[in-house]
């Protein structure tokens, strides 16, 4: 049966940057092992000869030529943008990592 | 992290009582036209943000599609590093916070790598004149896509820690990358700095031949990150390592496995352990620093990407690609060797100084062989070492080292003159016949012997001048061509051009 701890859900809300209270760590974590479960029964149905599936379709080498097309300008690739500087994305200081 | 923090181990005493193990992560930026997953333009800089699209924005709702040539130069790479190739693979979602991805996650390849299971032979001298060959096994090339690029501003360093905010730009978001990991490298000794060395330059030299990509350090085209550990002589245990990221030059490859092993040594030896973090390299101190504590692979929560269906290389595509590959870079040694006529120390300090792509293309462009050898490992070697750069990013072309030795075979300039040719031509003065000019040295051009070699050219291709005649200009460049080796380069392309339209009455 596939559970899921407290600290576990901790660590993944972590890493997805999700604040969670501890009151809502006691709420969420029970409830993720529930949905964990009940997709756990699709391993009730398939067989050996079921081998896990990531996509829908049954194909494959779907290339691109290696040929350039033009899209956004700079102003429009922008404009969506909450800050704009030097024609580069604005960004709020980047905290606790480092490329 | 300051300097004053770091003790070092004297390098002889960390060979007495510890064993490195180094590891090499390099990623090489693909030149393809167009980027991975979307058509825009493969090439980075120029005007910010002005080579992006919806896709390499991670615009919702954006599809990407694999770009064919990048997978084709993976696989290539891949027959070059002896790998296998995997009959089926798919590319995974790597997630993190950091705005260098618009998309909080970097399209990759996690548990089915396109390439596995490879080895290179390297090569480093010894001093007692033998050649000591590394079989490095290579674990993986994977596929991936390059980040954007984020200038942090404000703080007094230009680097994250202080700074009030970023600025991205996402020009080379998405600009495919093939990542080439190395197994650990294990019984390296005393040698371990030079075959960490002596492997990024050969890799690089296998990715120049096949051209796949630019593959210059200084422009990032090519980047190594080098991780170490140290495990007590003899214990064939592994300690724990640290990455110490983008590392842009074989001799800092050389110097940063060397330094990183005298710093974990001396903080063993003094009871300490190891941090398991990255590290940057700086370039300017020969030391690295701190950067972050590295993250689990698991924490990156790799899945397969959906939206990008899986690759499947038939067998008759990858053995159709293993007959493009080019000589292998040994069996080349050998050959040129014999070829150009070099002693085996020659040939050894050629190689050694990175200067063996450079010799051979200098030679292509008309240069005797120990004329071509004479320029890169004298007057350019003394350069490179006076600038603190490699051979290869010396501004000078082996075209142009040719084009110099071409003048001082014509006697424009004698080989005290070419050395201010070169001066010249490493100041940014020009082409060596503009730096020549500049300089006050003058050309002598014969119109007579050029009028010859274009009748030659024209009467040994007779349909390329029938093109011309009918008005197809732009093969003229196949006459130029055999002008220009008629003459031995020793002509000026513009001028062997109004000569042959003239003869041909264009």
């Amino acid at each position: 049966m596939p559970e899921i701890s407290r600290d576990e859900v901790a660590h993944l809300a972590m890493l997805a940057r999700i604040d969670l209270s501890d009151a809502e760590l006691d709420h969420l974590a029970p409830q993720l092992s529930v949905i964990l479960e009940s997709v756990a029964s699709i391993n009730g149905v398939a067989g050996d000869d079921v081998p896990p599936t990531s996509h829908a379709l049954p194909l494959t080498n779907v290339f691109r030529e290696d040929v350039v097309v033009p899209s956004l300008t700079a102003e429009e690739a922008l404009s969506g943008a909450p800050a704009v500087e030097d024609q580069r994305f604005s960004v709020p200081r980047i905290l606790g990592e480092e490329a | 992290m300051t300097a004053t923090d770091t003790t070092l181990m004297p390098f002889d005493d960390v060979l007495a009582a510890y064993d490195p193990a180094l590891g090499l992560e390099v990623h090489v930026e693909l030149n393809t036209a167009s980027k991975m997953f979307c058509g825009c333009p493969a090439v980075f800089g120029g005007e910010p943000n002005a080579g992006v699209c919806p896709t390499c924005l991670g615009l919702p709702g954006a599809m990407p599609v694999v770009n064919g040539k990048a997978v084709e130069s993976a696989i290539r790479i891949g027959l070059a590093l002896n790998c296998d190739i995997a009959e089926w693979c798919r590319f995974a979602r790597k997630n993190y916070f950091y705005p260098d991805m618009p998309k909080n996650f970097q399209t990759s390849q996690y548990d089915e790598p396109i390439c596995f299971d490879g080895w290179m032979d390297v090569t480093v001298p010894t001093e007692g004149g033998e050649d000591e060959t590394f079989r490095v096994e290579i674990e993986r090339a994977h596929m991936e896509e390059d980040t954007g690029k984020s200038l942090h501003v404000g703080g007094s360093t230009g680097r994250i820690h202080g700074a009030d905010y970023s600025l991205v730009d996402y020009n080379r978001a998405g600009i495919p990358l093939i990542e080439i990991v190395t197994r650990p490298i294990l019984g390296a000794g005393e040698r371990a700095p030079e075959v960490a060395k002596a492997y990024v330059a050969q890799l690089r030299e296998l990715i120049v031949a096949l051209g796949v990509s630019e593959a210059r350090m200084d422009q990032g085209n090519l980047r190594a990150d080098v991780n170490l550990s140290l495990s007590p002589k003899g214990s064939g245990t592994l300690g724990t390592r640290t990455e110490t990221k983008n590392v842009n030059s074989f001799r800092s490859v050389e110097r940063a496995v060397r330094y990183e092993m005298q710093r974990h040594a001396a903080i063993l030896s003094g009871g300490g352990s190891i941090l398991q973090e990255t590290r940057h390299w700086h370039e300017d101190t020969g030391m690295t620093t701190s950067g972050r504590e590295k993250s689990d692979a698991e924490d990156y929560r790799y899945f397969p990407e959906p939206d990008l269906v899986p690759v499947a290389p038939s067998r008759e595509w990858v053995e159709e690609l293993r007959g493009t590959l080019p000589e292998n870079p040994t069996a080349r040694r050998a050959r040129l060797q014999a070829e150009w006529g070099f002693s085996d120390m020659e040939m050894r300090d050629t190689v050694g100084a990175g200067a063996l792509g450079l010799v051979e293309q200098t030679i292509a462009e008309g240069a005797a062989p120990q004329a071509a050898r004479k320029w890169w490992l004298g007057e350019l070697a003394r350069r490179s070492n006076e600038d603190g750069v490699d051979l290869v990013d010396l501004p000078i072309t082996p075209a142009q080292v040719a084009r110099i030795q071409a003048l001082v075979d014509e006697k424009v300039v004698n080989d005290k003159l070419a050395r201010q040719v070169f001066e010249g031509v490493l100041a940014g003065e020009g082409t060596p016949d503009e730096v020549v000019d500049k300089r006050g040295l003058a050309v002598v051009s014969d119109d007579g012997a050029l009028g010859a070699a274009v009748d030659n050219a024209i009467a040994a291709n007779p349909d390329v001048a029938d093109k011309i005649r009918d008005g197809k200009v732009a093969a003229a460049g196949a006459l130029i061509g055999a002008v220009m080796k008629e003459m031995r380069g020793q002509a000026d392309a513009g001028r062997v051009r109004e000569l042959i339209l003239e003869k041909l009455a264009v």
